[in-house]
């Protein structure tokens, strides 16, 4: 076994963990190590050719391609050493990384500390369990959309959509743009979960219909997908009976979620959050395990890379900072709950004291379509937060800021961020 | 082409492929055909997987008399084959008095069948076995010498260390049409003519319609679909048995067990249905393997369900039994059909009738000096230490590379596959010999690269990778294709 | 006067930009949350135009595809008609992002880019 040790180990060459090792070296940390399964740098942005990436934090608009090679460019300027096409096959909680590859075989590396930048995969047809046949011709739509946009293949020629997000409504149009006719984008939910500008640009330009509190009950096909029945559904999401359809396509794409990719993650003992799906983690990115830290899609599914970035390099600067021993610990650990529609908030912990630290910013997302809400943190009784927002949308991440007196003065070992109907 | 033979094995399931194997054994001319690009295709490659113990059927059913032979025979297979097998156990739960009944008739039996250390266990020892059983179960049926089995791996076993031994495995090719010559049938296939002694009609399935093609038409089989949930293998629940509930006069229940792979299979429900490949699950019977599951574990639901998928049951109604018998009618035709549960744990006890069937039918046997039983499987990175994974990759570099994350499958495992005896063609094939796409992500990252390690291998365009069967193209056509067309429409 | 609503696209905000048409003229814009709101608006309601992301082919490169964008949004009614011909190109590895794929593409005067390296195989 080839044996090796690292100051810090980046799990993953993403978006996530080019931010993450940029930022690390950048504050000090020189002996860096990136690990990537693929060929090359840059993760699921390389297959995202479509521009709207960059705006917040390089303030000009970006296709992922572009996004991307910034962060491979700044890497390389750096001089940060990389393995491609190099598999993680585990972390042990003593941050031993094991990882193999052709040319070097089975490596064992001795890491200091871990940041974990895998990324999410996505929900399959299997997961949200749709009856009918199992022939060729569903994909997930990051597959078709690696297919089309880097491997050079059209997987088909007519075809329908499940989910509205914005992976779904982007792929309308490049199926569409590609060749493809695309006869319908189906969304179980009574609205889009994708944003308005996609929903202009990649439907409503070419006229492809988008079909509300409808999803797909039956696929039909015993070799190749020949067709597919769509049904509306109630307000439990079930399908009514009567409202069946059928549509005929040889090709079904499927958009029905991310599920942040926390295998290695559980194997190394790293304690997750059942409402992210990623780990539990302190306002720096570090999990449960001391050196262990996380970001990007493997802590919770983001809306926008720019907040991958964002908080990677926040998890970067903090497992530097570990590594040169610039953090304390706060006498008392404090809790961050997620109280009324939030479905989430990260970090869900603040444990530490960190000498040149201004601010820290709660992400959260809405359980629930609003408007007309106030986003409340409560510190026990006394409230630390209140501000109006005029629409909060699921699909959209908010950004809370807690400034560092507010954190200093806090009295209970708990505060609880909410959000509540104005006037209520 | 016209081929001759002295046997032709008809099917390419677990059953045909176990005979093929078996009669590997002799000198003697074997060609084995299956209408498929693989074998393991059809009931073989989607049942519960069950090696039962053999207490369930009647003592004077072949299925009573096969059962606990072939699950005495998979222990020595088991090396030979190099096919993973785990040896569980398997419990019937019972839930309320006027089960105990059942289960002393079940006990009762199986002793007759022969099956060994059969006991009933109270409720105390069942929860020391299953801490997550719904505490409404009171005792258990115990069968320790119940076990489960990869259903792929175990058929491309058996078919490619038949082939290793001599025997010939055509795929693509179905049998059209059936010819009774003075001494030798002649069997019209997609791929040609073969002049056969023997047929040995192991069709599943479509077996009823190949015995009509010779006029040997004293059964029809019944295709009763059942339809599973198969559980990513992290789970929080653990089960660590076969878990049946007590069989009722309408139904044998729905199974919970681990798979060889520890991930949690449920299912099946029962439903005859009309068309031989009607496969496609649907709402109404995957919501009874749910709530029969339930009814055992109250915890199971749909998080953590990585696949759904269902099986084809070949039943005879008339008997419930298999059939295993030189055709009455028709000279040098035997009929191996009606191999339902418990086929898989009886086919190496089929195999073994049928040879003595064929000695029957054709004269005493030689053995073959040159029979080698050991086949050697294809290396499984995911169940190996790191120390033996840098072994691996040492001897070849491809084992360095993994193309499935979710099942750690390696590019060497997938050309292993590729290249193995019965060389996998199809993306399906692959996975059922090395499991790529098995997993949690369902092929989402992998498949893409299966399909450029299939394109290559086998010298053929990615548009021309099938998922399975001939129609079952991936990839419809390479990127502008249209756009140029377009291009050259209205110019 | 002819009440109208266009929902601007220029970032993924996406604001509902009300305004008055006058005899072809737009009036009283309201409900951009930036300027650029309004700039959207008049052209969207004049002429629409759109940035075109897509790929063309490559000889030699590690990937058979390279990304490309259209540098400037280019009228909606041509993006169909731009897709044909950038199906017809095919460039040679190795590309880099910034090359010119297509110069001044259907006579729009916007050049078509590569929007990443791509090396050769």
């Amino acid at each position: 076994m080839n044996k090796q040790s690292y100051d810090l180990v980046v799990i993953g060459g993403g978006p996530a963990g080019l931010a993450a090792a940029q930022e690390a070296y950048d504050q000090g940390v020189k002996d860096i190590l990136i690990i990537e399964r693929d060929f090359e740098l840059g993760g699921i942005l390389q297959q995202c050719i479509h521009n709207g990436f960059g705006l917040h934090h390089f303030g000009e608009e970006l296709t992922g391609p572009e996004y991307a090679q910034r962060f491979m460019e700044s890497v390389a300027d750096r001089g940060i050493e990389i393995k491609l096409n190099t598999m993680v096959l585990e972390v042990t909680p003593e941050k031993m990384v094991y990882a193999i590859n052709s040319t070097e075989g089975m490596l064992e590396i001795d890491a200091q500390a871990v940041i974990l930048a895998m990324g999410c995969r996505e929900r399959t047809r299997e997961a949200i369990g749709i009856p009918g046949s199992r022939p060729a011709g569903v994909f997930s739509a990051g597959t078709a959309q690696r297919y089309i946009n880097m491997e050079g293949y059209l997987p088909g020629k007519k075809a329908v959509i499940v989910g509205s997000g914005d992976i779904g409504l982007i792929m309308a149009r490049r199926m569409h743009l590609e060749g493809a006719s695309v006869e319908a984008v189906l969304e179980i939910m009574p609205f889009s979960g994708g944003l308005t500008r996609n929903i202009i640009q990649c439907l409503d330009d070419f006229d492809i219909p988008l079909r509300l509190s409808q999803t797909v009950t039956k696929i039909h096909g015993k070799e190749r997908v020949e067709g597919v029945t769509v049904s509306k559904v109630d307000d439990n999401l079930r399908p009514i009976p009567g409202t069946e359809y059928f549509v005929e396509c040889d090709t079904l794409l499927l958009s029905v979620g991310l599920i942040p990719e926390n295998e290695l993650s559980m194997e190394a003992g790293v304690e997750l959050d059942s409402a992210t799906g990623g780990p539990i983690v302190n306002e720096g990115r570090e999990t449960s395990i001391e050196g262990i830290y996380a970001c990007g899609n493997v802590l919770h599914v983001h809306d926008l890379v720019d907040y991958v970035t964002e908080e990677s390099k926040l998890a970067g600067k903090t497992a530097a900072y570990f590594l040169q021993d610039k953090i304390d610990k706060r006498k008392e650990r404090v809790e961050v709950i997620a109280g009324n529609d939030v479905s989430y908030v990260v970090p869900q912990q603040i444990t530490d004291k960190v000498a040149d630290r201004k601010r820290v910013d709660l992400y959260l997302r809405g359980r629930r379509p609003l408007e007309n809400v106030r986003i409340i943190i409560k510190d026990g009784e006394q409230e630390l937060f209140n501000k109006k927002e005029r629409v909060i949308k699921p699909a959209e991440m908010i950004t809370v800021p807690l400034s560092e007196k507010m954190i200093d003065d806090l009295n209970s070992e708990q505060i609880e961020i909410k959000i509540v109907k104005e006037g209520a | 082409m016209k081929q001759k033979t002295e046997v032709l094995i008809i099917g390419g399931g677990v059953v045909g492929t176990a005979i093929a194997r078996e009669l590997s054994k002799y000198r003697l001319d074997v060609i084995l055909v299956e209408k498929e690009a693989d074998v393991c295709t059809g009931t073989s490659k989607a049942n519960t997987a069950l090696l039962h113990a053999g207490f369930n059927a009647d003592v004077n059913t072949l299925k009573g008399k096969l059962n606990v032979r072939g699950n005495e025979l998979y222990h020595q297979l088991e090396k030979e084959l190099d096919v993973p097998i785990k040896w569980i156990g398997a419990l019937v739960v019972a839930k309320k008095e006027s089960d105990m009944d059942k289960l002393e008739e079940l006990l009762e039996n199986g002793q007759q069948n022969g099956v060994p250390d059969l006991e009933i266990i109270e409720r105390k020892e069942l929860f020391e076995l299953e801490p997550n059983l719904n505490p409404d179960s009171i005792a258990a049926l115990y069968a320790p010498t119940a076990g489960i089995v990869n259903p792929f791996e175990l058929t491309v076993a058996f078919a490619e260390n038949a082939v290793e031994n001599g025997v010939e495995v055509l795929l693509e090719s179905e049998v059209l049409d059936i010819e009774e010559q003075d001494d030798y049938k002649l069997v019209r296939t997609a791929q040609g003519d073969i002049e056969a002694e023997l047929v040995i009609n192991a069709a599943g399935l479509y077996s009823d319609k190949l015995a009509n093609m010779v006029g040997s038409d004293d059964f029809e089989i019944t295709p009763r679909k059942g339809e599973y949930y198969l559980y990513d293998k992290k789970l929080d629940i653990d089960v660590n048995h076969t878990i049946f509930p007590v069989p009722t006069e309408v139904s044998k229940g729905i199974v919970i067990t681990p798979t060889d792979e520890a991930n949690l299979l449920i299912g099946p429900n029962v439903e005859e249905v009309e068309d031989k490949s009607d496969l496609a699950n649907t709402r109404e019977g995957l919501d009874k393997v749910m709530r029969g599951a339930q009814e055992t574990i109250s915890d199971l639901g749909m998080n953590g369900v990585i696949k759904e998928f269902s099986g084809l049951r070949a039943a005879i109604k008339e008997t419930e039994d298999f059939l295993i018998e030189a055709s009455e009618k028709v000279r040098g035709f035997i009929n191996v059909v009606g191999i339902q549960s418990p086929g898989l744990a009886s086919a190496p006890a089929i195999a073994e009738m049928v040879v003595e069937i064929v000695k029957d039918e054709y004269g005493q046997l030689e053995l073959d000096t040159d029979f080698n039983s050991d086949h050697q499987g294809i290396p499984r990175f995911r169940h190996m230490s790191h120390q033996e994974r840098a072994k691996l990759v040492e001897q070849n570099e491809d084992y360095g590379e993994i193309i499935c994350r979710c099942e750690s499958v390696t590019k060497g495992e997938i050309i292993d596959a590729i290249r193995g005896p019965i060389g996998a063609r199809t993306v399906n094939a692959v996975k059922r010999r090395v499991r790529p796409g098995a997993g949690r992500c369902q092929g989402g990252f992998c498949e893409p690269k299966v399909v450029d390690i299939l394109a290559e291998e086998l010298g053929i365009e990615q548009t021309e990778v099938k998922l399975e069967g001939k129609d079952s193209q991936l990839l419809i056509e390479p990127a502008k294709e249209s756009l140029q067309k377009g291009v050259i429409d209205s110019e | 006067m002819k009440q109208e609503l266009i929902t601007c696209i220029s970032c993924p905000i996406g604001c509902d930009v009300e305004f008055e048409v006058v005899a072809g003229e737009i009036n009283n814009i309201e409900g951009n949350r930036c300027p650029k709101g309004k700039d959207y608006v008049i052209t969207e309601y004049f002429n629409p135009t759109r940035i075109l992301p897509t790929t063309v082919r490559v000889k030699r490169g590690v990937l058979p595809l390279v990304p490309v964008k259209t540098e400037e949004p280019i009228p909606k009614k041509l993006l169909e008609k731009a897709m044909k011909e950038l199906a017809k190109v095919e460039l040679e590895a190795p590309v880099k992002l910034g090359d010119v794929v297509i110069k001044n593409i259907l006579d729009t005067d916007v050049n078509v880019v590569a929007t990443r390296d791509l090396a050769k195989r």
